[in-house]
Parts: C-alpha cells; structure tokens; sequence
C-alpha cells in the first residue's frame, strides 16, 4: 500500500477554472518525489490537496491507507501526521523558537511540557539552531526560520514530509542549508513530496519526478529517465530553460 | 460679556445636601468610569466573537455577523440607547418589561451595555481587518500542524491580530468613554450629566465644563498611557508589522 494515493483528483476554481486535472500517482513509504513545473501548473495547490489544505471536488487522496474525503476522518488527526513545510515559511511570529515547536505537540499530541521540550531541543539541535531556542523568528535569518519550520514539522514525528517551494523565498546563500536538512531526511528514509525547482536537490536524493503543467501530470518517472530523455516537449522546454545556466 | 467667575465653586457645598460641587463632579466620574469600563468588557466580548465570525468560511455565519455590524453602526448611539430604554421595555412581555424598567440603576446597565454593543461592531470591522491582514499561510500551517479552527484562532491568529490592531484600539477604548456621556439622556448621572446640573443650580457653566474636560482628558490621558504600556509590553521581538 502506497504511503500517498493520489487517484484522478480534479479541482475547479469556480465552474470554469480547472487548477487540477485527473492526476494520479502514488508514493510509496521512504520515497523521495521531487515535483516541478511552470508556475501556475497546480503544483503547490496538488501538494496542499495531500493534506486537505485545499478541497478538490473529485478523485480520491488516501493518506496511510485513509481516505481524506471520507466524512469519517478525523482530519486534524491525519494532518498531524504529515509534516508540511511552507513557501514564507510561517513560523509564528509571537511564539519562540522553543514554542514553536511545542504548541502542536501538546495541544494536538497531548505531551507533557518536558516531553514536548525534550523533542523540540533535539530537533533543534538536529538542524543546527540550538543556540537560537530562546528567540524570536523574526530574529532569525530566512534559513534559518525555515530549518526551524522543518524541526517543528518533525517535532510532530510525521509518517510523511511535504515541502511546498521551501527555498524559493530565500536569499541564494540561505538555500544550501535548507537543502541540506532536507537531504539529510531523504537520507534517513523520510517520505517525502517535495515541490521545487532545485534540481541539484532532484538529482541527488529524488526517486522520482512529477513533472506538471496546466493543472496536469504530465510526466512521472524515475529521476534518471527524467533527466535523460524526458519525453514531453513541454517538460523538456522547461529542463532546458531553468538548466540553462 | 458679564461674567461673575467663581473658581471657589467647587469647595462649595452642593444643593444635594451631601458634600461640595467637586463631590458631586467626582461622583459623576465615578460613573462615567464604571459604564465605560462595562461597556468596554461588553465592547471586547461581542467584538472579538462578531468579528471572529466575519472571518470564518461559512456563508451563514458570515452573513449573521455582517447584520450584525450593520445593524449597530448604522443606527446612531443616541437612537439605540433609546430603543433600548424606552421601547424594548414595551416590545417584551409585559412581566419582563416591568422587570427591565424597576431594574435599580437601569440607566447605568442599559447605558454601559447600549454602549458596548455600539462599540462592539467597531471592534468586530477591526478584528476582522487585524485576522485578515495575517498571511494566508498562518492560518494553513496551523491547521497543518493538526490544530483544529479553534485552537488555530485561539494560539496562532487572534495573539497577532491583537497585536496588530492595539493602536485602533486604544481609540475605540477613549471612544468608549466619550461616547458614555450620551447615556445622560437616558438619566444616567455621569460626568457631563453632573457638570449641566452643577451649571443649572450654581449658574457657574464654565468653570463646571472646564473641570468637566479636565477630568475627561485626564481619565483618557490614563487610558493612552496604560495601552501605550500594554503595547511595548506585548511587542513580539524581530516582528516588522506588515511584513
């Protein structure tokens, strides 16, 4: 059973304005999925279907073997579950790093202050932010902010990661240490659905490809075949443009 | 201008036979200050909820608050504080009308709650403007997070729409205040209530307006203070505002 079932999912902005278009594909537990495409392509609003950010009128989406439109599921429960990291990263801004990371694990977890503490401290420790716990995200630095935003979607021990362009707001020098948290959690086997355009990052630790343009899945393939000889024209444009320098 | 000033006035006794014309100010104040701090309570509370429900996606729930909003800006103070004195008493049944009308000090409960809810669709259109000035995605990473519309509101929405919206605020609290002395005309005794009766009994009309204004200005040179105070308080360290 696929860790993402994602099964022929449109959805319409209005009665006219299709965003999603019959998609379908799978991920399977431990695999990295890079999704890219033109902007405007349904990528980002494809991703935030996964958790039920965004409602979608038809198709099915199972998470863990559980259907989210299933009027049964307990949706705050299932997202819990799945850790999302954010374009503009989203930190609180009133809460500290440390509280940050705690607010979910003991409202929505139910730990206890010293567990929730105990967590957010290793995972702070993990992305390298130890020292900054006691500020605020305002004063921190834009990678920094989203480093803390992947602890504090780990701090939720998610059974999948979704990143929704997570360095596309950042200054060019900030991006390497974002990607390389994440490179790190690819390593360690953490399913992930990543929408960006770092196709060093794709290169590297990615299974696979989605490649998206108008609201459609146009290519999905293994990384290899999809750096070789993508087999779109539309995909093979786009390679070529953000490749090109 | 033949005009007999008479500063000594307010250490005179006053013709209610209980203390000076200064006494008699000050208990006005006293009144002034207890409506404006009800009506304050009253102001926050059905604001927060009105304006909270104008952010939320349901369509009828959007719509009860906007009649809401309308209904109490639209109609001036002075119309609403009668409706409320003088013809709800007579819309309800008539044991509950009697009930309203030889309620002790009712000029005080429906002045502060009359005010209140006047104020109330003011706090609301600003706490709808504050939510709505969050990012998008706060809300998201909240509901991502796990937590449910409540506890996104409650822990992640509502402790920055407040911050943002402390400067309009303070307004609406001095407006607050002011706005109590139209409850005179419902027979409220507050301050400006107590300044006209001074005038009439002592003829005195400017010393008992300037000390009037004084003790207005001073009550809401506290207020500025202490909001000034409650803002650095809460200020979020790194935060630019409209960032």
């Amino acid at each position: 059973m696929p860790m993402i079932e994602i099964n022929a999912v449109s959805k319409w902005y209005g009665p006219q304005f299709q965003v999603l278009k019959d998609c379908t594909t799978a991920i399977e537990k431990g695999e990295v999925v890079v999704v890219c495409g033109p902007s405007g392509s349904g990528k980002s609003t494809l991703i935030k279907c996964v958790n039920a950010l965004e409602p979608f009128q038809a198709g099915t989406i199972r998470v863990d073997g559980i259907n989210l439109a299933d009027p049964s599921t307990d949706l705050p429960k299932l997202r819990a579950r799945i850790g999302m990291v954010f374009q503009h990263f989203e930190l609180f801004p009133h809460l500290k790093i440390t509280e940050n990371l705690c607010l979910a694990q003991e409202k929505v977890l139910g730990r206890s202050r010293d567990e929730a503490m105990s967590r957010a401290m290793s995972l702070l420790d993990r992305v390298g932010l130890r020292e900054h716990a006691h500020k605020f995200p305002g004063q921190l630095s834009g990678g920094q902010q989203q480093r803390v935003a992947i602890a504090r979607a780990l701090a939720m021990d998610p059974i999948a990661m979704l990143f929704d362009e997570p360095t596309s707001a950042l200054d060019p020098e900030m991006i390497t240490e974002v990607l390389d948290v994440m490179v790190e959690l690819a390593r360690e086997g953490m399913t992930m659905m990543v929408v960006t355009h770092e196709m060093g990052f794709a290169r590297k630790v990615a299974h696979r490809v989605i490649f998206m343009d108008k609201g459609e899945i146009i290519e999905d393939r293994p990384k290899d075949e999809f750096f070789g000889t993508p087999r779109s024209e539309r995909a093979q444009i786009f390679l070529s443009k953000i490749l090109a320098h | 201008m033949s005009y007999n000033w008479n500063w000594g006035i307010f250490w005179e006794a006053s013709p209610e036979g209980v203390g000076t014309y200064l006494t008699m100010l000050l208990m006005g104040l006293r009144w002034t200050v207890a409506t404006a701090l009800l009506a304050w309570v009253v102001a926050l509370v059905f604001g927060s909820i009105v304006g909270v429900m104008r952010t939320l996606p349901g369509r009828t729930i959007g719509i009860v608050a906007s009649a809401y909003v309308e209904f109490f800006r639209n109609i001036p103070l002075l119309v609403q504080l009668f409706l409320w004195y003088f013809v709800l008493p007579e819309l309800l049944p008539q044991a509950a009308g009697m009930w309203l009308k030889q309620l002790p000090n009712a000029p005080f409960w429906t002045g502060a709650i009359g005010v209140g809810l006047y104020m109330s669709a003011r706090i609301a259109e600003q706490l709808r403007a504050g939510i709505k000035s969050l990012p998008r995605g706060q809300a998201m990473a909240g509901t991502a997070l796990g937590l449910t519309t409540v506890q996104t509101y409650r822990y992640v929405l509502l402790p920055m729409a407040y911050r943002i919206i402390m400067p309009p605020l303070t307004s609406e609290f001095l407006n607050t205040i002011k706005n109590t002395s139209v409850a005179l005309t419902i027979g409220l005794m507050e301050l400006t209530a107590r300044a006209r009766a001074m005038q009439e009994f002592s003829f005195q009309v400017f010393e008992a307006f300037t000390a009037a204004t004084l003790l207005y200005l001073a009550l809401n040179a506290i207020v500025v203070f202490g909001m000034r105070r409650l803002e650095k308080a809460v200020a979020v360290p790194g935060y630019i505002a409209g960032k």
